[in-house]
């Protein structure tokens, strides 16, 4: 029967189903941002900071405001309340009102009658600066500094906006144990998203003191909270509207400039005003990849279990807070739920500096960590004479267990993974055989199926799906999720059509609209598969429920029959059948046909489902990043081809194992990880945010090199279907977590080719010629930081590890939504309470 | 001829534009590019960009049936000459193979390079109906993709081209025929 044809006993679920939005978006249908074009609408500018810091002496607008076609100009006076996208760092204007931070650092707005207009307004802005002393990396932002110079007035001293110092368990005693001990430094550099599309919004403030924004963001949610903020007016006022994203990867998840400048400039005109960045402002707004400098101590056995682990990261932050807390946190958060670490020191520290924002990229905060941490095990391996995947294999996490720092792992199929991809490239007998420039490397990773926690406290749920059935029998679902590439549409609408058994074409959306659709936090921390599949599954099972009540009495089919399991009513293509021990009784109605006997039963079809996730994570300040509902795993090897004359490295194959769960759509999921695989290997070979004196080197897409169609290689992936307990047919994250594995494969690759170690990213050719005679002239074959900065750590927390063979007494039951393809209406006409309903084995 | 418009700083001209078989004249502000036109004059806002120089692909559109860069070309260059943007693929209702593909094969994620992904793709297709792996790349390396990683682009490529050729080599439904306008050398081979 075609119902089984994927095979997992579903019947939308698993296939490899057209993405729902993909003809709109291929005949250039959909409507982004930019593409809005309101009557009278007018066209806004920001002016940013010529100045890395810098004190604003004076701004002189009379110049602009004289420029016909100029309607309105407004600076830092206009809007003067602070926001930030975590409550503890609310530390941005729109516009700055005294002091700039970085080059670029918006300071004035203008809208105007056409883009060219506005753009020569903004050039006849005089400013006039008092430059401040400035701190561009790491180093110079750990320097102490006079109180008035200090890039913010908040944070721990000087310019270290925040440290952290975490202990758990004994890590004396740890080392203490080993037989051997392994340091090194390793320097993971930053990045920009590089979303095709920048970023644009159009706001509309009507006559009745309403005001619209649409605009280009992964969170209406807290862009809409920030706008009441900001603009000091009712949120019940203000409907924000997320757009299609051209490509967000964590770039627009902030609330922006720009956007809070449009609805000043709209209230102030009457007219809408959009606002488009050009590519230099994205490179400028940025909140990418922190670049983080980090030191690894690990303490191991003879045979490589680990006995304790010591890290420190340093966290090259720019100019604001933005994410930046909980990047320092998840710079330290996922190394034990990888890796058995029976003791650990995590110590972070993140520095203001006079760049761009750094923020959430792809993997926020854990692409780095596990950069060193991968390539510190090949290390251990090698001096151990171990074989790195075996050797992986003993050390990793077992299911169901909790680790060090309270994080709790479930379901896990990091074992699988690596047997998948060691297989399937034949790794173990490659690896050291190849011949001189060719190499094969191995590394793994973990991430969330969303954060635990949302972004500001509260007990609500953070996600929810309203349904609506009409007479025809459509069904729509609503939720204020947003899709920006990752293919969110497709799996609301297959996990609806699934639980109500009829097809993915079937259900309409409207989503990521703060006036007609329930909450959705929004498109980060890989959340909105797993937690808004969760919601769509209880809203349609409550309409199921309700369907199949009503077919029962219609085909006069006896409830105890149901209710004893013997008959069932399958709902599946969108007919209801009737089966008695499996087989289909002949009784058979249309879903088309059960939902007005539905509605003229129970009145209107309509149903809500929410998800909040359980209350997890230990007793210490700082617990709240890094736990999830469940983690995702991933392996990688990466085969790769050194050049000894140039330099270049060119990856040549790629093998990748990732534990989804269960693949709701398997090519939406291969995307992913491609997309995963790709944006990792920008990163590893060629991307970075280069800087003189805050001024970026590279602020556009010819100099900011990204790989093209000549630069991938070709990827065979490996789905490991875990069937996760509460992920919504078991399914778990995607998005984020297969980049994980890529930077450090490749490193071990290119170690295994040419005999260097090049714990720096990007590998360069510089920087592989450089190991490279190093070695020839028999120094340490290595490219890399030789240390980090001596820093005072604040007094630790220490606290108690939980064991992992020992689950604790706070050890959170995992939720488990059985999704059924049977499923019985009640006994009695009132559907019950109980939304999930008994199924009823056929 | 030169209009001074509403501002007083723009100075604007008048523009014969042929985009998708059909006729424009226009009176555009002379600074901007071919791609403004489309979007902000022609409301075509399919064709989208994603850096205004030339550096990304995004804003490919056809012109006389070569890929070119929207953002770089100024009207008054391509006056009376063919241009074709996304929403011409696209025939009487019916998706081109191409849009299919994409749609059908995850080669649009976010969507946005797309369209421009897209007529490079159409280009190549007119010009090599079965394209290797490695002409696809070569001729489509100026289009960047943040989204896909390219694969699943490559894979709609060619199915796009092998079901285009199937469709060439059986004789095709009147509907087809009917939408054909006569000039396209594509259609009409596979009119034959
Ligand atoms: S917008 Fe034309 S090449 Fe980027
Ligand atoms: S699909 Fe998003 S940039 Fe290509």
């Amino acid at each position: 029967m075609s119902e089984r044809a994927s095979g997992n006993g579903y019947s939308v679920i698993g296939r490899p189903l057209p993405k729902v939005d993909g003809l709109r978006k291929a005949t250039g249908q959909a409507v982004y941002a930019d593409d809005l074009d309101l009557p009278r609408m007018l066209y806004g500018k920001l002016l940013g900071s010529r100045r890395p810091h810098a004190r604003i002496v004076n701004i002189d607008v009379s110049r602009a405001e004289a420029l016909p076609g100029v309607k309105a100009i407004i600076t830092g006076k206009d809007l003067p309340v602070k926001y930030g996208i975590l409550p503890v760092s609310e530390d941005e204007y729109p516009l700055e009102i005294d002091r700039v931070r970085f080059v670029g650092d918006p300071i004035v707005a203008v809208a105007a009658v056409d883009e060219m207009t506005a753009e020569q307004a903004v050039r006849l802005i005089d400013v006039e600066y008092e430059d401040l002393p400035t701190a561009f990396d790491i180093e110079e932002g750990l320097a102490a500094i006079d109180e008035a110079d200090r890039i913010h007035d908040y944070g721990a001293h000087d310019n270290v906006h925040k440290e952290v110092n975490l202990e758990f368990g004994d890590l004396d005693a740890g080392f203490e144990a080993a037989d051997h001990v392994f340091e090194n430094t390793y320097f993971y550099s930053g990045s920009n998203h590089l979303a095709m599309e920048q970023h644009a919004a159009v706001a509309d403030y009507g006559a009745d003191g309403k005001l619209t924004l649409w605009s280009s963001t992964q969170t209406p949610h807290y862009v809409h909270k920030a706008m009441a903020k900001v603009l000091e007016m009712p949120a019940g006022r203000i409907r924000v509207i997320a757009t299609p994203v051209g490509g967000g990867f964590g770039g627009k998840s902030d609330p922006f400039p720009h956007e809070f400048c449009a609805a000043k400039l709209s209230m102030l005109t009457g007219r809408p005003v959009k606002i488009t960045l050009t590519r230099e402002e994205v490179f400028y707004a940025h909140r990418g990849r922190h670049p983080v400098l980090m030191h690894v101590r690990l303490g191991v056995k003879d045979d490589g279990e680990i006995t304790a682990l010591d890290f420190q990261s340093f966290l090259d932050g720019g100019g604001y807070g933005s994410y930046g807390v909980a990047s320092t946190y998840y710079t330290g958060a996922l190394q034990t739920v990888t890796y058995k670490i029976p003791a650990y020191r995590f110590r972070g520290v993140r520095v203001f500096t006079n760049k761009p924002p750094c923020g959430p990229k792809r993997g926020h905060g854990t692409p780095q960590p596990r950069y060193a941490l991968e390539i510190h095990l090949d290390r251990v391996a090698e001096a151990l004479g171990l074989d790195p995947a075996a050797y992986r294999k003993s050390i990793c996490v077992d299911e169901y267990t909790m680790t060090a720092n309270h994080m709790r792992v479930t379901s896990c199929g990091l074992r699988e993974c690596i047997d998948k991809v060691v297989q399937a490239s034949d790794f173990a007998s490659l690896r050291g055989a190849l011949p001189e420039g060719k190499g094969i490397g191995l590394g793994i990773g973990s991430y969330l199926s969303g954060a635990g926690l949302p972004i500001y406290w509260n007990n609500m749920p953070h996600t929810s799906v309203d349904l609506k059935v009409d007479r025809g029998g459509g069904v729509t679902a609503k939720c204020m999720q947003i899709d920006i590439g990752q293919g969110s549409d497709s799996v609301l609408a297959m996990t609806v059509a699934e639980v109500l058994g009829i097809e993915q074409e079937d259900v309409k959306l409207i989503c990521a609209d703060t006036d007609t659709t329930p909450i959705d936090l929004g498109a980060y921390s890989s959340r909105v598969t797993f937690m808004m599949g969760n919601a769509a599954i209880e809203a349609a099972e409550k309409i199921r429920e309700k369907i199949l009540a009503a077919v029962a009495e219609e085909l006069e089919i006896d409830g105890e029959a149901l209710a004893g399991g013997t008959e069932c009513l399958r709902a599946a293509h969108g007919h209801i059948v009737h089966e008695i021990d499996g087989i289909p009784s002949g009784k058979s109605i249309a879903f088309r046909d059960a939902v007005p006997l539905a509605e003229a039963k129970f009145g209107q079809l309509s149903s809500t489902g929410s998800y909040t996730p359980q209350k997890l994570g230990g007793p210490y300040k700082g617990s709240g990043v890094g736990p999830t509902p469940a983690y995702s795993y991933t392996a990688a090897v990466v085969l790769v081809d050194v050049d000894t004359e140039t330099g270049v490295v060119t990856p040549e194959k790629v093998w990748i194992g990732h534990d989804i769960g269960r693949a709701i759509n398997p090519t939406l999921v291969r995307g992913q990880i491609d997309g995963s695989v790709y944006m990792a290997l920008g990163e590893i070979l060629m991307e970075e945010q280069a800087f003189r004196k805050g001024q970026l080197q590279f602020p556009s897409m010819l100099d900011y090199k990204s790989p093209t169609f000549l630069e991938m290689p070709s990827v065979e992936s490996f789905l490991v279907e875990t069937d996760d307990a509460e992920g919504p047919f078991g399914a778990k994250e995607v998005g984020q977590g297969p980049l994980l594995p890529m930077p450090p494969a490749v490193a071990n690759a290119v170690y295994d080719a040419v005999g260097v170690r090049i714990d720096e990213l990007p590998i360069t050719p510089e920087k592989v010629m450089t190991a490279l005679d190093r070695k020839a002239r028999g120094e340490s074959p290595r490219y890399g930081p030789d240390s980090v900065p001596e820093y005072t750590w604040p007094e630790p927390t220490k606290v108690d590890p939980v064991w992992y063979d020992q689950p604790p007494e706070e050890w959170v039951e995992t939720k488990r939504r059985p999704v059924t393809l049977y499923a019985a209406p009640p006994a009695d006409d009132e559907p019950g309470s109980d939304a999930a309903g008994g199924p009823a084995q056929c | 001829m030169n209009i001074s418009v509403d501002n007083g700083s723009t100075i604007a001209e008048r523009l014969r534009l042929r985009v998708n078989g059909e006729k424009h004249d226009l009176i555009v502000a002379l600074n901007k590019t071919l791609l403004e036109v489309l979007r902000e004059d022609l409301l075509l806002t399919g064709t989208k960009h994603g850096c205004e120089l030339g550096e990304c692909g995004t804003c490919t559109v056809l012109i006389d049936g070569e890929p070119m860069l929207s953002c770089l070309v100024l009207p008054i260059e391509v006056q009376d000459r063919e241009i074709e943007t996304v929403e011409s693929l696209a025939q009487g209702g019916h998706p081109h193979e191409l849009q299919i593909a994409f749609a059908e094969f995850g080669a649009s994620q976010c969507g946005y390079c797309t369209p421009g992904m897209m007529m490079s793709a159409k280009a190549l297709l007119d010009e090599i109906e079965r394209p290797s792996r490695d002409q696809i790349k070569e001729h489509l390396a100026g289009n960047l993709c943040r989204c896909t990683g390219y694969l699943q682009i490559l894979e709609a490529i060619e199915v796009a081209a092998e079901r285009r050729e199937v469709a060439r080599r059986t004789p095709i439904g009147d509907d087809l025929e009917a939408n054909d306008p006569g000039e396209d050398g594509v259609e009409e081979v596979a009119a034959e």
